[in-house]
């Protein structure tokens, strides 16, 4: 009976292990310093992880409908770049949405790519992550891209202001990530995306347009880089055409210490928003501990593996690999 | 028992894994140049005891013993070591790579700094093609060659090793007649050569034409051995399942309504061609003939998942063109597929959202989906089919066969079909729950659905079905009404010995 | 089964028929639009090619033999700027500067064993733990990274041999020091997945690995191998690389990975593993390397060099998809 007991509390451990690793973290932490459960601190490493947090839901989206998207942080260079650059041009208002329809098209080739055309996900986004690249630095003509007048744009409203004392950036991301948590989980879309990558075939045989839940996956994710591009642009007024370089695989580890699969099926909102903070808050803790920021990528490596080792440990029920 | 020493012998084999007994003292013995057929049905524990076998799992209890040895398998390298191969069900081949090294795999003869020594490969590889007397060479891509061929590839890979004793998993799985009779051909050499032959099937007909003994495990208990000349096919299905299957006639005797589905010539490149039937509401139509011969794929074509290159399909009368599942859903067709893992259901997924999956678009309160819609359709479908699940949270990967296949019906019952076609529907499923959904097909027919039945099995398709179509080669050789179908005209029309008949 | 031949001749020779495309269109075109009155097909030209191919070709040679064992390795970049970081900074350490010259074969040797550790430390984890290579790496290719960084924190790192330059700019029998590494791996490599028992055995995991682990091969440590090889690889190529530029940003090797990949697709070798060659990832290594001078002979910005070389990969994705279609009879999944 007691073995029993214990099982089932490892397999809780297992499975939400991420939250009460989390829970731990935070308790050290603060235990550590005091200055860490500060609501200034708090709402600081919220605001700072706002980006990488709002790719990381639209990525929830493509990699639970079973694919993966390594564009993310190329495109959102192009959104920030295009947004900049059309504000001096045609005006904040009419950017934004300029910027989002542009943002929203590459997103749509790619999920007919991946969708329609049945294309390996992992290599389209490599290749988008190349091409759009070549794209942002076609746009600028390879230069950083700076708006004119910076104090006298209503435009730095997204990045920079607060809305009833709380950074608006944190306000918009919580807002996506209600609204996408909405749309994942209590939709006939959201059960969609996860037939479809839970088995694609089946989902296929029981009448679900497969091809187009995926091209939707990728523009949820489009949508979600466009909001981040939107973000980045507006809170530095000015950016190189490399700003989201390397991103994409922030962001992907923030889905997966969420856990989701990379095999898809499997993942929530809620999960990839725990993985963004917990990415966050370590970097936080570590600096104000006085440790290098390099410290983070280091603790960053050990989390990934650890928290995939435990889900994957909990599925196989042992903890080493059998492979001889 | 006297006679000569055994190649093989298991005393006692137990192996539990949590809360199960897989094997509970499993004894039985393999004489050299023998055919020994071990029997059961699907988790009676054949694949844990081959497991057992092959060093994959340790014996929690008992011994393995080679002639008189006793020896202790570790791992799949040392059985092969000790002369016990075995030919997979699910091959077990690298299709990239050669014939050559698909038979030495993990043992390809190396000169030094690791170097494979070809030309030793590639002699020591003809020697052994020699001897199974097939048509391709050392050097053939593996995946070029038909899965007969492959299998040929596995039986050589059991000859690198003398071996003592070779252990085929349903191996005519996905043969033609033609190439039976070559596999049968091989073992009938191997037993020439004193090798003791284990040979696991569900098919009768053969058993009982190659094997000398046959042994039944249920449950993972060991029921017993029978001399093959000496018993017949009631005795060893009893063993079997502890009491006989009722598979008699079963023709339906309500009235049956219009014509529901017809089809008209209808081709799909060279899978199928020039195939017409018709199904009438009230009505069971079986479909049977070998693996390949056509048959899944015609239901694939109906329910849009193919694109038909000639012919007509026609719905209560009406000419319809279907481009996709989405659109024969919405014509009122359904199809329960093949496979059930793979195409039936999304295993990680819990059992009311499986079934509700169709039509999940269509349950929703505002943008939302309604819980309540889902899970009204689930209960009525759990006590409608007599689903055995704690409740409907449960993921349906943790389900017994027959119950996921009660999933997968009810997701399309719960849809109102017109047509109902069923791909194999007892495929993996547990006798006791065979019969159960084979009186729930004749339900659906009695409640005036249309009925396709697609099955392998014989006397599946002789109980369910009012008329049947024997397909061969992708064409429909001959149609029967169940008065006039007899086994043998049956087996003679989809083994094409007969010439296509009527339409 | 000649289609079947047919169509691998057409995934393995398709790579070379690219690059003369590539060779005829940029000659052609070069007459017209370049500003520089020399040809492309130039003899020098192509030797520089070459030369410059050799630091992303090097890895990718090894990424080759990761992706048919059915792996993928996204810590390469960060291993090259570790690597180079070892190279540069051990010359300058108390007890090598005593050596005199034979500083330098000491230097690579450390540089090489960093690479081939942090190689078996990948290797270990996807062995023992079980976990996907993808998501390993994934999280290597931070810690890597932090490792750089915890070297010399943002600054970069110098130090120039001059012995050791010359070394690196020596041309011999006409071809660069760096190319002829770059041949040299891929000749070894080539009779390493062609010949040898290990190369095999990795076909033989990624095409089909319950077949390889039930013939009793150690599917464990030929894994192991293979990351201990491209670690190896990947210092080899930093190495040679700076060798001769002496200085190395911690940024250096970012995006690395996700350019050897494309080298090792465009040459033919399958994602999921068990399918491939090293004389096709030389040819896609060559191809892209054309691509970027060539688009730089006619005066094309070098930025669309990304552009042009994203949007081949996605093609080539879509034309291997319309050669192994079944055509119409398809299931339509």
């Amino acid at each position: 009976m007691s073995s029993m007991t214990r099982q089932n509390v490892g397999t809780f451990l297992a499975k939400q292990g991420i939250l009460v690793a989390f829970v731990l973290f935070m308790i050290v932490f603060a235990i550590a310093n005091q200055r860490f459960i500060a609501m200034d601190n708090i709402l600081g490493v919220v605001r700072s992880s706002a980006i990488i947090g709002v790719m990381a839901l639209g990525v929830t989206f493509v990699v639970i409908g079973g694919n993966l998207d390594l564009s993310v942080g190329s495109m959102m260079s192009f959104s920030t770049i295009v947004v900049l650059d059309l504000h001096d041009k045609i005006g904040p208002a009419m950017a934004i949405p300029a910027m989002f329809a542009l943002t929203l098209l590459l997103g749509a080739f790619i999920g007919f790519l991946v969708g329609y055309l049945k294309l390996n996900s992992l290599i389209v986004t490599l290749g988008m992550l190349s091409a759009i690249h070549g794209l942002t630095l076609t746009w600028s003509g390879g230069k950083n891209m700076d708006i004119a007048d910076k104090s006298g744009t209503w435009f730095s409203f997204f990045g920079q202001d607060r809305v009833l004392g709380i950074p608006v950036p944190i306000l918009i991301f919580a807002l996506l990530a209600v609204l996408l948590h909405m749309l994942l989980s209590k939709t006939a879309f959201g059960r969609q995306v996860y037939a479809v990558g839970g088995n694609g075939q089946a989902a296929t045989f029981s009448g679900i347009p497969r091809a187009r839940i995926v091209f939707m996956t990728y523009l949820v994710s489009a949508f979600c880089v466009a909001v981040a591009g939107l973000l980045q642009a507006s809170r530095s007024l000015g950016s190189q055409n490399t700003v989201g370089q390397g991103q994409e695989l922030v962001v992907l580890a923030a889905v997966i210490l969420g856990g989701a699969s990379l095999l898809g099926g499997s993942g929530t909102v809620f999960k990839t928003v725990i993985g963004v903070l917990i990415l966050g808050f370590i970097q936080n803790g570590l600096l104000l501990m006085g440790l290098d920021f390099y410290v983070q990528y280091m603790v960053t490596w050990a989390i990934i593996i650890l928290a995939v080792w435990l889900d994957v440990a909990a599925k196989r029920g042992r903890l080493w690999s059998p492979i001889a | 028992m006297t006679g000569p020493k055994p190649a093989l012998r298991l005393e006692g084999i137990v192996k539990t894994f949590p809360g199960v007994r897989a094997l509970d003292g499993v004894s039985f013995d393999v004489r050299p140049g023998e055919v020994h057929a071990l029997m059961g049905e699907n988790g009676a524990g054949k694949s844990t005891l081959m497991k057992v076998l092959g060093g994959v799992l340790a014996p929690n209890e008992g011994q393995i013993f080679i002639g008189d040895d006793p020896v202790v398998m570790t791992s799949p390298k040392q059985a092969k070591a000790m002369g016990v191969m075995f030919i997979h069900q699910e091959l077990s081949l690298a299709g990239e790579l050669s014939v050559a090294e698909n038979i030495f795999l993990g043992e390809l003869p190396l000169k030094s700094f690791g170097r494979v020594d070809w030309a030793k490969l590639y002699a020591a590889t003809d020697r052994i093609l020699e001897t199974l007397n097939v048509g391709f060479d050392a050097r053939t891509r593996v995946g070029d060659l038909s899965i007969a061929n492959q299998q040929m590839v596995e039986i050589g890979r059991a000859l690198t090793v003398n071996p003592r004793a070779v252990i085929f998993d349903e191996p005519t799985a996905s043969l033609t007649d033609a190439e039976k009779v070559v596999l049968f051909k091989v073992i009938a050499d191997l037993q020439a050569r004193g090798v003791g032959i284990i040979y696991i099937s569900h098919r009768m007909e053969e058993i009982f034409k190659i094997t000398d003994r046959i042994s039944v495990l249920r449950d993972g208990q060991y029921r017993g051995t029978l001399i093959t000349s000496e018993t017949n096919e009631d005795e060893v299905t009893q063993l079997m399942i502890g009491r006989s299957l009722d598979l008699s006639r079963n023709a339906s005797h309500h009235q049956m309504g219009d014509t529901a589905l017809e089809v008209r010539g209808l081709s799909c490149g060279r899978l199928f061609e020039d195939v017409s039937f018709t199904v009438r509401k009230g009505e069971v139509l079986g479909f049977y003939g070998l693996v390949g011969a056509g048959r899944t794929e015609i239901a694939e074509t109906i329910f849009g998942l193919r694109t038909p290159s000639a012919g007509q399909i026609l719905l209560n009368g009406q000419e319809v063109e279907i481009t996709s599942p989405i659109e024969a859903i919405r014509l009122g067709i359904s199809l329960v597929p093949e496979d059930r893992k793979d195409q039936g259901l999304v295993l990680g997924m819990n059992c009311k959202d499986n079934m509700s999956l169709p039509q999940v678009g269509r349950l929703t309160k505002g943008p939302f989906v309604s819980h309540g819609a889902e899970i009204a359709i689930f209960d009525k479908y759990r006590e409608k089919l007599d689903i055995r699940t704690p409740g409907w949270r449960q993921a349906v990967g943790n389900l017994s066969g027959g119950n996921q296949q009660k999933i997968v019906i009810g997701k399309w019952l719960s849809m109102h079909p017109e047509v109902l076609i069923v791909d194999e529907p007892t495929r993996g499923i547990d006798v006791g729950s065979k019969s159960e959904i084979h009186n729930l097909i004749r339900d659906l027919a009695a409640q005036g659905f249309a009925v396709i039945v697609i099955s392998s099995e014989m006397p599946e398709v002789l109980h369910v079905s009012d008329r049947i179509v024997a397909m061969f080669a992708g064409r429909v050789m001959r149609e029967f009404t169940s008065e006039e179908v007899t086994e043998d005209n049956l087996i003679q029309a989809i083994s094409g010995l007969e010439a296509a008949g009527r339409g | 089964m000649t289609s079947q031949n047919r169509r691998d001749l057409i995934k393995q020779g398709g790579i070379w028929v690219f690059i003369a495309v590539e060779l005829a269109f940029f000659s052609i075109a070069g007459n017209y639009l370049s500003a520089s009155s020399q040809a492309f097909m130039d003899f020098d030209n192509m030797l520089l090619l070459l030369k410059q191919s050799a630091p992303i070709g090097i890895i990718a040679l090894g990424m080759t033999i990761i992706m048919i064992n059915g792996n993928i390795d996204l810590s390469v970049g960060a291993t090259f700027a570790l690597a180079a970081i070892v190279l540069l900074d051990s010359m300058t350490w108390p007890f090598m500067q005593n050596l005199g010259d034979w500083a330098i074969p000491l230097a690579w040797g450390f540089a090489l064993m960093t690479g081939i550790v942090l190689g078996a430390i990948n290797g270990l984890i996807v062995w023992k733990t079980g976990v996907d290579a993808f998501i390993v790496t994934l999280g290597s290719m931070l810690g890597f990274r932090g490792l750089v960084f915890m070297y010399n924190g943002e600054q970069p790192t110098s130090h120039l041999n001059w012995t050791l330059v010359d070394f690196a700019e020596a041309q011999f029998l006409g071809l660069h020091t760096a190319t002829w590494f770059l041949l040299g791996t891929a000749l070894v490599l080539w009779w390493v997945t062609t010949r040898t028992n290990h190369g095999r055995n990795a076909y033989a995991i990624g095409n089909n690995r319950d077949a390889a682990v039930n013939a009793g091969i150690r599917v464990g440590p030929h894994i192991m191998w293979n990351f201990m090889l491209i670690g190896f690889l990947a210092a080899l190529s930093a190495v040679v690389f700076y060798s001769e530029s002496g200085s190395v940003n911690p940024n250096d090797g970012m995006l690395y990975e996700l350019w050897a990949i494309t080298a090792v697709v465009l040459g033919g070798t399958k994602l999921a593993g068990g399918y491939g060659s090293i004389i096709g990832t030389l040819g896609g290594v060559i191809a892209i390397q054309l691509l970027r001078k060539g688009l730089g002979h006619i005066g094309a910005d070098t930025q669309t060099v990304n552009l042009v070389i994203g949007l081949i990969l996605i093609a080539v994705l879509v034309l291997d998809r319309q050669l192994n279609r079944q055509g119409k009879e398809e299931l339509k999944i």
